[in-house]
């Protein structure tokens, strides 16, 4: 059988074709989960946004929340800060006080889930109410929740809203990046009312290209860094702005960790000690009841130890004093003896004086 | 209270039982505010304070301090430490009544507390410390439930069932410390999600087993100052064996409490140092967490020490207080203090009145339970017919 050098180089390609599957797939595995291929996210540039509150309008006519009680031109609510709530998915704040000189104007901050590639909240839920759709829209399952609101507690960008004034069917509210439309092709509310373009829709990766060039074409306007990009394991919403983005009231210590890794080294922990803990304690009561059997065979070892001797030098005693008594009544038998030796010497005198006495006499010595 | 109106019957008009009526009477008007104007109507919680009070002190505190059970019985029935048998019984009544008051204020805290059983029987978020929690809370309550029944059933005449249970006290002290285990420290860890809320101090990849840990010497001050509460009031419910074994106790419990309390202050530090965050100590974060380091653990450890040493059995039950309130002060700190302290203070977390109401309604039941089963239960002293156990 030869080998032919074209069956060799199809051989060589399959064997290439092979590694560059097993790559996809390994890139593709949860170990190195870096989103969803394709997903989608939007761009904010916070050097577009002029703080009109169209997006919140958008935002509440297509998810048909509750009417504010203020008109959303009113712009007065501007001067407080504000946060998402149960009634409205995003808001925008404004930031005065900017260090750069050469901002013109104060720079606004539109505040709504940033859909996270792997979400606090998703990973904290106990009832998995909370997915991370391929499309990259983290979206909430009310038919499930329980409400213990523990996906706020976890959520390092303060999304979740609660409706705490509801007694029988209260939801978590938060954005969800308009999925009912998004997979029907439409834009999200926020995004198609927006009259500047200050919000731009599209893949995840494209964005990260587009904002990447805006820095590098305009490298004065923009602090360097695309937020989002590796925030918290990276987030489908990314950043631009003109100033560091503390400055803008977006926090800079949340690390690139993802929220599951943070829990994920406790989480492990339960089946060792499921494990282990047994095979411990179980260990741990057989020698204490070893130690009792053996403390108990000691005490049952040395009581008898005692009872022997204590046997032992009673039959001694005993002997002794039968041995005294013994002798006694020798001496007494022998004394008898030489008495009646003696007194028989004497009837040789007068042997028919004392028959009677010696009679009286006899029962008296062998009592004794 | 001691005046035994309960199993007389004379007169129901004590001042305990004025008091617990008030209390629960106020109890039951928030609980009808609270289920049917919704958490907003009765409590201060917020977007940004979703968890106050009956998470904070209900749970966090109810939990640590119903560690005596598990803690007794791993002593008597593993360690084989004959000699606090008599504390078991009384432990075990406390840990169950806590467990279920922690239930029971769950119930309170969650918007659908009907669907509490969802996270088992519909959709398992596996990923979620609060669903190893919810877990092991289930079924330690049920541990409990089974390792408290056999009291009942020697008070009910059950005795087949009675000793078919006992039977089963090694297993069930065995699962119980796993699942003690396990819960305590979940709920530590509860929040390692969010180290971005809670203040780096108390943050630390340690706190699972911060929280267990302190969790023993929770069970152990629990189970001293218990017995000094019941010896006051149900001195005439003790037998020999409790008026005998009670000083043994309080000596052996206090003696632990102070090893394992020098074991978690040492560990705090290591918390420190893992976290680098020594420079902290000089703000005021810093300053409260020195008191709470110090005030309540390192003297604590060293009361007991004393106490211990000079058999003061007052100062043990003193230092019994000091350490229980120790513990509290952790969790609230852990769960409302040093979290969110980032944020400004108007948007801060302090209860409303009418959530403080629902904790001592559920505390004042549990003592009102505690007290009507140990007059007519064999728990301050051992029935008659069962010696053995």
């Amino acid at each position: 059988m030869s080998i032919t050098r074209r069956k060799f180089m199809g051989w060589l390609g399959a064997a290439a074709a092979g590694t560059a599957l097993g790559k996809t797939a390994d890139a593709a595995s949860n170990k190195y989960f870096t989103g969803y291929a394709d997903s989608i996210g939007v761009l904010f540039d916070n050097t577009r946004c002029i703080g009109c509150r169209k997006c919140e309008e958008g935002c509440n006519t297509v998810n048909e929340l509750p009417a504010p009680e203020k008109s959303f031109d009113d712009l007065s609510l501007l001067d407080t800060r504000r946060r998402t709530t149960a009634k409205a998915y995003t808001i925008v704040n404004r930031y005065d006080a900017v260090s750069q000189v050469d901002v013109k104007g104060p720079l606004y901050r539109k505040v709504q889930c940033n859909h996270c590639l792997e979400p606090a909240c998703a990973s904290a839920c106990f009832v998995r109410a909370f997915t991370k759709t391929q499309e990259g829209a983290v979206i909430y399952d009310a038919s499930v929740c329980v409400g213990c609101r523990y996906c706020m507690i976890a959520c390092p960008f303060e999304i979740p809203a609660y409706e705490y004034d509801k007694a029988l069917e209260p939801r978590i509210m938060k954005c969800t990046l308009c999925y009912p439309r998004i997979v029907k092709g439409l834009l999200p509310g926020c995004v198609q009312a927006c009259p500047t373009e200050a919000l731009t829709y599209g893949k995840r990766t494209d964005l990260l290209r587009v904002a990447r060039e805006r820095i590098l074409k305009f490298p004065d306007r923009y602090v360097n860094h695309i937020y989002g990009e590796n925030e918290m394991g990276g987030t489908s919403w990314l950043y631009l702005s003109a100033v560091p983005f503390k400055e803008v009231g977006m926090r800079e210590d949340l690390g690139i960790t993802a929220a599951p890794k943070l829990t994920s080294g406790a989480l492990s922990g339960v089946p060792i000690v499921v494990g282990l803990w047994p095979v411990l304690l179980t260990g741990i009561y057989a020698m204490s009841k070893r130690k009792e059997k053996i403390a108990n065979q000691e005490t049952t070892r040395a009581v008898t130890a005692a009872v022997e001797q204590a046997n032992g030098a009673a039959q001694a005693k005993l002997a002794e004093e039968m041995a005294k008594v013994q002798k006694l009544k020798e001496k007494e038998i022998e004394n008898a003896v030489s008495k009646a030796l003696a007194e028989a010497a004497k009837p040789k005198e007068k042997v028919s004086d004392t028959p009677s006495a010696k009679a009286q006499k006899k029962p008296s010595e062998e009592d004794s | 209270m001691s005046d035994g109106a309960a199993t007389t019957g004379r007169s129901f008009l004590t001042p305990f039982n004025v008091i617990a009526a008030i209390i629960v009477i106020i109890g039951l008007i928030v609980t009808a505010l609270r289920f049917t104007g919704g958490l907003a109507s009765v409590t201060n919680l917020s977007d940004y304070n979703p968890w106050g009070i009956w998470i904070g002190f209900d749970l966090l505190v109810g939990v640590a301090l119903a560690a005596g059970g598990y803690v007794t019985s791993a002593a008597v029935y593993i360690f084989g430490m004959k000699k606090y048998h008599s504390a078991v019984r009384p432990a075990i009544l406390t840990g169950f009544l806590g467990y279920a008051l922690v239930v029971i204020a769950l119930n309170y805290d969650v918007g659908r507390p009907w669907r509490l059983p969802y996270p088992f029987f519909i959709q398992q978020g596996t990923t979620s410390l609060l669903f190893e929690v919810a877990a092991c809370v289930a079924l330690y309550l049920t541990v409990l439930f089974i390792e408290f029944s056999p009291a009942a059933m020697e008070w009910l005449g059950l005795k087949r069932a009675r000793n078919l249970v006992v039977k089963l006290t090694l297993l069930l002290t065995i699962f119980g410390v796993v699942l003690s285990t396990l819960h305590q420290s979940s709920l530590g860890a509860l929040f390692l999600i969010a180290p971005a809320k809670l203040h780096p101090l108390w943050y630390s990849p340690y706190l699972p087993v911060f929280f267990f840990v302190s969790s023993i010497i929770a069970g152990l001050s629990m189970v001293i100052f218990e017995s000094t509460l019941s010896h006051r009031y149900f001195a005439a419910k003790m037998d020999e064996a409790h008026m005998k074994e009670k000083d043994a106790i309080a000596l052996g419990f206090g003696k632990a409490a102070s090893l394992v309390l020098a074991g978690y202050f040492i560990i705090k530090v290591i918390g420190i140092s893992e976290g680098n965050n020594w420079h902290l100590l000089e703000t005021n974060y810093g300053l409260w967490f020195l008191v709470e380091l110090l005030g309540f653990v390192g003297l604590p450890c060293f009361l007991y020490a004393v106490g211990v040493r000079d058999k003061n059995l007052k100062l043990i039950k003193w230092t019994a207080v000091l350490t229980v309130l120790g513990i509290a002060v952790n969790r609230f700190n852990v769960c409302l203090v040093a979290f969110n302290w980032h944020l400004p203070s108007e948007e801060r977390y302090f209860p409303h009145w009418m959530e403080i109401a629902i904790s001592v309604f559920l505390v004042t039941l549990g003592i009102i339970a505690y007290r009507f089963i140990v007059t007519r239960m064999p728990i301050l002293y051992a029935h008659p017919e069962y010696e053995d156990h």
